[in-house]
């Protein structure tokens, strides 16, 4: 495998409370090469989103970063002051987020917004600036961009803003794009628009796609490789097609068959009895123990480690034995 | 077929969005309408789950709305078991009201922070005078035990709950009535796939048992795929097809249906590539003449711009499409 441009290193958040500390992520490790697509899946309070605002140095105090190391090519990015990080985010790293309008400022137009970044990040006079601007708004898919860029956020629906956000997260030409559920507020019809508009862009210039979801047919059908977190550690990480062909994890096996599909039609899904602990409640050993079907003495005592099973597919589970062969 | 349990008839609801009354004048505007639902019928059979799927702004939960007597329509009707619903006669409804229950999509905002879990489920049966107070208990217990909790939750406030288990009390306080017809909108969009999945089980379950009668509202398509008998697909406030179910997946009769499934991920892996749609739902203020879709449409014709195509029968249901059951379906 070529150098990683993204290197996370036993990474480990937490937050302290008044009744304890809670980890939010716990020893995640994980690359990303250049112009590979990761995916990042996991139920609400998994650690992804956690994950993507850790990389980017936004988590939100008192949360903070343990232990543990993030590497951008050959700079580590984990201990930058706020401001060096700041020339990161938007200069090397762009963000997409779910929600549009929490990326956009109602109260400026479209091009003010994009001009400023590109001018903050790139040596550009006003009008060169306005003329790349005009260029991205156009390739992401924006009828009429050069009337359009002087339009408020508000005069956009909601499939467009997301649009205007790619714009404004590639505006500076960064190595790695955080998409945290660019999708998940917008309408099926329009979300296959998005994630094309994406990952065409993406390829185009590059830039590697660390893309967090909850939806698996979005990874399945745009991912590389694809990471699956359980109560914030890393559960199994391998190529999309035999992470979802043939996973390895008893909770990726689970997740996969509770997801109704249209191909073909099961009479009842396959269920994952109970719930993702509480952060205050992780079991000792595996944090899957309680609701995992095959649980073994083990799994109450000692945590699995993330093992290979197949070239670039591991997965934390102690039925996975030490020369990679597979429970049944 | 058997008699329908539910027939909605002609039903369209507007929402008067104009501004106020001194702001039309000084900016000479007139007063606008939004139409929600419009001239919407179908029928669902006793036992069934009809399912109507569309995207935001489709009109779904506003005729869930209407159904269950939250809202009143503008126009049209609905029967249940052959007797009118008339918002404005309360004995009638009230009659109706224990029939029928409601599940709502954020099982968050739709049980009350301040109640003990056994007064919330308890509730329907206190307001409709269904049994006497001694035996109130041990019925709660039942319906605790009927959706998967225990006895001793009835005590405990909801925030003590998780998203699944809290949906698992609506069920329960919906059951509490005894009622044949419960309408869901969105039950499982809140929730994670792998609770989703408990909560559909439980939902298949209880139908079985009760002989319940579903009116499933959704934007998932697998979800709604995976859960119904048949299917009403609407699209700005218009049915635009009616279908069996399992057909509506092989063989889509109008362009829409069509598109909307073309525009699902594929997770099979089956090498289906989606095939992104242009454009976005038109304001439904202003919808676009003719039928709403056509801007959209791929095969459009010069007819659709003029009228409203009327629903025709198919070889799978109904199809409001000029084309519907003359042309092949074309692969562009």
């Amino acid at each position: 495998m070529t150098k990683p441009l993204l290197s996370v290193r036993d990474l480990v958040v937490e937050f302290p409370t008044r009744r304890g500390t809670l980890r939010a992520l716990d020893g995640v490790s994980f690359d990303i090469a250049p112009g590979e697509v990761l995916g990042m899946v996991g139920e609400s309070g998994a650690g992804k989103s956690i994950t993507g605002a850790a990389i980017i140095g936004l988590i939100e105090p008192p949360g903070r970063i343990a232990s543990g190391e993030v590497w951008l090519g050959d700079t580590r990015i984990d201990q930058l002051s706020p401001e060096a990080m700041r020339r990161v985010r938007g200069r090397r790293i762009g963000m997409v987020f779910q929600d549009p309008l929490t990326s956009l400022n109602p109260l400026y137009t479209i091009a003010r917004q994009l001009t400023e970044t590109i001018r903050t990040h790139m040596d550009a006079s006003e009008g060169e600036a306005r003329a790349r601007a005009i260029a991205l708004l156009d390739r992401v898919g924006i009828p009429a961009a050069a009337r359009r860029i002087d339009d408020y956020p508000h005069h956009f629906s909601g499939g467009m803003r997301q649009r205007v956000v790619i714009a404004l997260a590639l505006a500076a030409e960064p190595e790695l794009v955080i998409a945290d559920e660019p999708t998940t507020a917008l309408d099926v019809s329009v979300q296959a628009q998005i994630i094309d508009v994406l990952k065409e862009i993406c390829a185009e210039r590059g830039a590697s796609v660390m893309l967090i979801t909850h939806d698996m047919g979005v990874i399945a059908e745009t991912a590389d490789r694809v990471a699956v977190l359980y109560a914030g550690r890393m559960a199994e990480i391998g190529p999309v097609r035999d992470v979802i062909l043939q996973p390895r994890h008893p909770y990726t096996a689970g997740l996969m068959g509770s997801i109704p599909t249209l191909e073909h039609a099961a009479d009842r899904l396959v269920q994952i009895p109970g719930a993702m602990p509480r952060l205050d409640a992780i079991p000792a050993g595996c944090a899957f123990n309680p609701r995992c079907t095959q649980v073994m003495d083990r799994c109450l005592r000692d945590r699995p480690a993330l093992r290979p099973v197949a070239p670039h597919h591991a997965s934390a589970c102690w039925l996975v034995d030490d020369k990679g062969a597979h429970h049944g | 077929m058997a008699d329908p349990f539910l027939t909605v008839t002609h039903l369209t609801r507007r929402f008067d969005v104009s501004k106020p009354w001194l702001n039309r004048v000084l900016e000479r505007e007139e007063r606008q309408f939004l139409t929600a639902t419009a001239d919407v019928s179908f029928a669902i059979n006793k036992g069934e789950t009809f399912a109507l799927v569309g995207e935001s702004g489709s009109g779904k939960s506003t005729i869930a709305k209407m159904i269950v007597g939250l809202l009143a329509p503008t126009e049209g009707q609905i029967a249940i078991d052959g007797q009118k619903l008339d918002p404005k006669d309360p004995v009638s409804m009230r009659a109706l009201r224990r029939r029928m229950q409601m599940i709502f999509q954020d099982p968050f905002a739709s049980l009350n922070p301040r109640w003990r879990v056994g007064d919330i489920i308890a509730e329907p049966i206190h307001t409709l005078g269904l049994m006497p107070r001694a035996e109130i208990t041990v019925e709660v217990a039942r319906l605790l035990d009927l959706v998967g909790l225990s006895k001793a939750d009835a005590g405990k406030f909801p925030h003590e709950f998780s998203g699944g288990q809290r949906q698992r009390i609506a069920i329960a306080r919906a059951l509490a009535s005894r009622p044949d017809f419960i309408v869901c909108d969105e039950p499982t969009s809140a929730l994670d796939v792998s609770v989703q999945a408990q909560i559909l089980n439980l939902m298949r379950d209880l139908q079985d048992e009760f002989k319940l009668t579903y009116l499933l509202i959704s934007h998932d398509l697998s979800v709604v795929r995976h859960m119904s008998n048949r299917i009403g697909v609407l699209y700005l406030g218009r049915l635009v097809e009616v279908a069996d179910a399992k057909r509506l997946f092989h063989e889509p009769q109008h362009p829409y249906t069509r598109m909307l499934l073309d525009s699902v991920p594929d997770l099979a892996l089956s090498g289906r590539r989606r095939k992104p749609v242009s454009g976005e739902i038109p304001n439904p203020i202003s919808p676009p003449a003719g039928c709403a879709f056509h801007p959209r449409c791929p095969v459009a014709q010069d007819q659709c711009q003029i009228a409203v195509p009327a629903l025709r029968p198919t070889p799978t249901g109904e199809a409001a499409c000029l084309l519907a059951g003359v042309a092949p379906p074309t692969d562009a």
